[in-house]
């Protein structure tokens, strides 16, 4: 069984329906992508899944209902999320902003995934005690991953981390996301920029207007020439 | 030069007790940006419960130590104001949680009606006085005298805001209350219960107007049911001061007005050549509210403007 499974799952803003009813399925291990145009509803499936906003539908982690929880009992299953914008605490600093992400964790293990962190960023390292809203866009971007991976997520979840970055930063963060997923950390990345997460993932879903439209692997996804027209520009 | 001393010593202590209030407007105002009017009506309760603890005891047949009695109040006054403070966020501001942000503001100005109405039933309109258990020594220092009780004061109050900074910079929970006044979304996705934090801000909040609510019925020797408001106004206007949001401001913004309001009471006579007399010291507290929202809305150590409400 898959380690993150979603049925139906629809999201609403008063009248307007961001996401409308979507299936769709993400197994241990795995590096799935989510593309689409802005304003598909991809953010808003990730909101969905982490009870950020009200969703309907029935969303399991390996088997156990998330539908209903709050956000941070979802957060305590191991669903970890990285938001559209990073949003990393500006005013704490950045080991504070790492041990924020180890919040919920009582276990022996946090100081090992502290040092596997700063070796994974060692930009992190030096900036420790730096106040986090003075790093740029992407150490910020390093520390909202890094923060996520140290609750030792199985589920990571990522919200567009290519925006607004340079773009040898954004070769940085995808080589990094690519090594994490080496690791063995399940990924569900959303991304606008699809070329870039069809290299990276074995899976991807395409979404439009609320809906999935297109699955399959992330190879047959690159050459299919309607996908090729819509999101890779050739 | 000794009224000099003498005023700064006042209005030092005077200024603890409008930090200890101070930090419970500017601690909730971090977390959810509400002005919790209540507040003041908070401190009034602890001193008023603390009174009546204080009162019972010492017209029973118990000959105890004016002291030991005191500490009785205060350790009576403390959880009942915790209690309060912790219903009043859970029955009145939460439901109002993603509520337009007016709507809690005048909550807050309600559930400080009810309070002052509620406390007038219960000990009436008349001033209730503090006993004489607490030994008046003075000392003197430099031409001005301090007593026992005022030492206290300062101690104290700079013992309880030391502990409160290292809670908040240290501890866990401190943590997560910074973080989830910098988004409280952000901070249930790290497993964060906000809901919790917010009650555990109303709880330390209200254990500190409780201890100065008792403070300062000590000083003045006296409660009133109506004491909260203006004790609440100086404190809020401590917090703009300081830069509402900001615990070290709520601190030195609590400290300022305190000296302000004494050293401008002290020489106000003098100044106006005796127009305006000392019971002009309230004047000081709002001139300089005004001062502040005009030229540095932000507070002395506010990084956010407060632009709304």
């Amino acid at each position: 069984m898959a380690l993150l499974q979603v049925r139906g799952l629809k999201v609403a803003y008063g009248g307007i329906r961001a996401v409308r009813g979507i299936d769709l399925d993400v197994d241990d291990g795995e590096l799935v992508c989510l593309i689409g145009a802005n304003g598909a509803g991809k953010s808003s499936t990730l909101r969905g899944i982490t009870g950020l906003v009200h969703a309907s539908g029935e969303i399991r982690l390996a088997g156990k209902r998330l539908g209903g929880l709050p956000t941070h009992a979802i957060a305590r299953e191991g669903v970890a999320l990285v938001p559209e914008g990073r949003g990393i605490f500006a005013r704490l600093q950045v080991w504070e902003n790492l041990a924020m992400g180890a919040y919920a964790r009582r276990d022996k293990g946090v100081d090992e995934d502290l040092a596997r962190v700063y070796e994974l960023f060692p930009r992190l390292a030096e900036r420790r005690q730096q106040i986090a809203g003075t790093l740029s866009g992407g150490e910020q971007q390093m520390l909202a991953i890094g923060r996520a991976l140290m609750s030792r997520p199985r589920l990571l979840l990522l919200d567009e981390p290519s925006m607004g970055l340079a773009p040898l930063m954004v070769r940085k963060i995808y080589d990094t996301i690519q090594a994490i997923a080496r690791q063995g950390v399940t990924i569900l990345l959303v991304e606008q920029n699809a070329h870039l997460a069809l290299q990276v993932s074995a899976r991807a879903y395409v979404m439009e207007s609320g809906g999935i439209t297109l699955a399959g692997t992330s190879g047959e996804l690159a050459s299919d020439p309607a996908i090729q027209a819509a999101y890779l520009g050739s | 030069m000794d009224i000099f001393i003498q005023q700064l010593i006042n209005g030092l202590v005077l200024g603890s007790i409008y930090a200890l209030v101070a930090l419970g407007y500017t601690m909730v105002y971090g977390i959810l940006e509400l002005i919790n009017f209540a507040h003041g009506e908070v401190t009034m309760i602890g001193a008023m419960v603390a009174l009546a603890v204080i009162g019972a005891i010492a017209g029973s047949a118990l000959d105890l130590p004016g002291l030991l009695v005191v500490l009785a109040g205060v350790l009576v006054a403390i959880p009942a104001c915790m209690l309060l403070g912790f219903t009043i966020e859970k029955v009145a501001y939460r439901p109002l949680r993603r509520a337009p942000r007016l709507a809690p503001l005048i909550t807050a100005i309600g559930v400080s009606i009810v309070l002052q109405n509620s406390a007038m039933l219960i000990w009436g309109r008349q001033y209730v006085s503090f006993p004489p258990l607490i030994p008046q020594n003075s000392h003197e220092i430099l031409g001005a005298h301090i007593t026992d009780l005022q030492i206290f004061i300062i101690l104290l109050s700079t013992l309880i805001m030391a502990g409160l900074w290292l809670l908040v910079q240290q501890s866990t929970l401190g943590r997560a209350m910074r973080a989830t006044a910098q988004s409280k979304e952000v901070a249930a996705l790290m497993g964060v219960n906000v809901d919790r934090v917010i009650s555990a801000t109303f709880l330390i909040g209200s254990a500190l107007a409780a201890i100065a609510g008792v403070m300062v019925s000590a000083y003045y020797g006296l409660a009133h049911y109506y004491m909260g408001f203006m004790l609440g106004l100086k404190a809020f206007s401590a917090a703009v001061l300081g830069g509402i949001g900001n615990i070290a401001g709520a601190m030195l913004g609590g400290l300022l007005l305190g000296v302000i309001e004494a050293l401008g009471a002290g020489y106000i006579g003098d100044l106006t050549g005796g127009f305006l007399g000392s019971h002009y010291q309230d004047v000081f507290a709002f001139f300089v509210l005004i001062l502040v929202l005009v030229f540095r809305p932000s507070g002395l150590l506010g990084e956010r403007v407060a632009s709304r409400a």
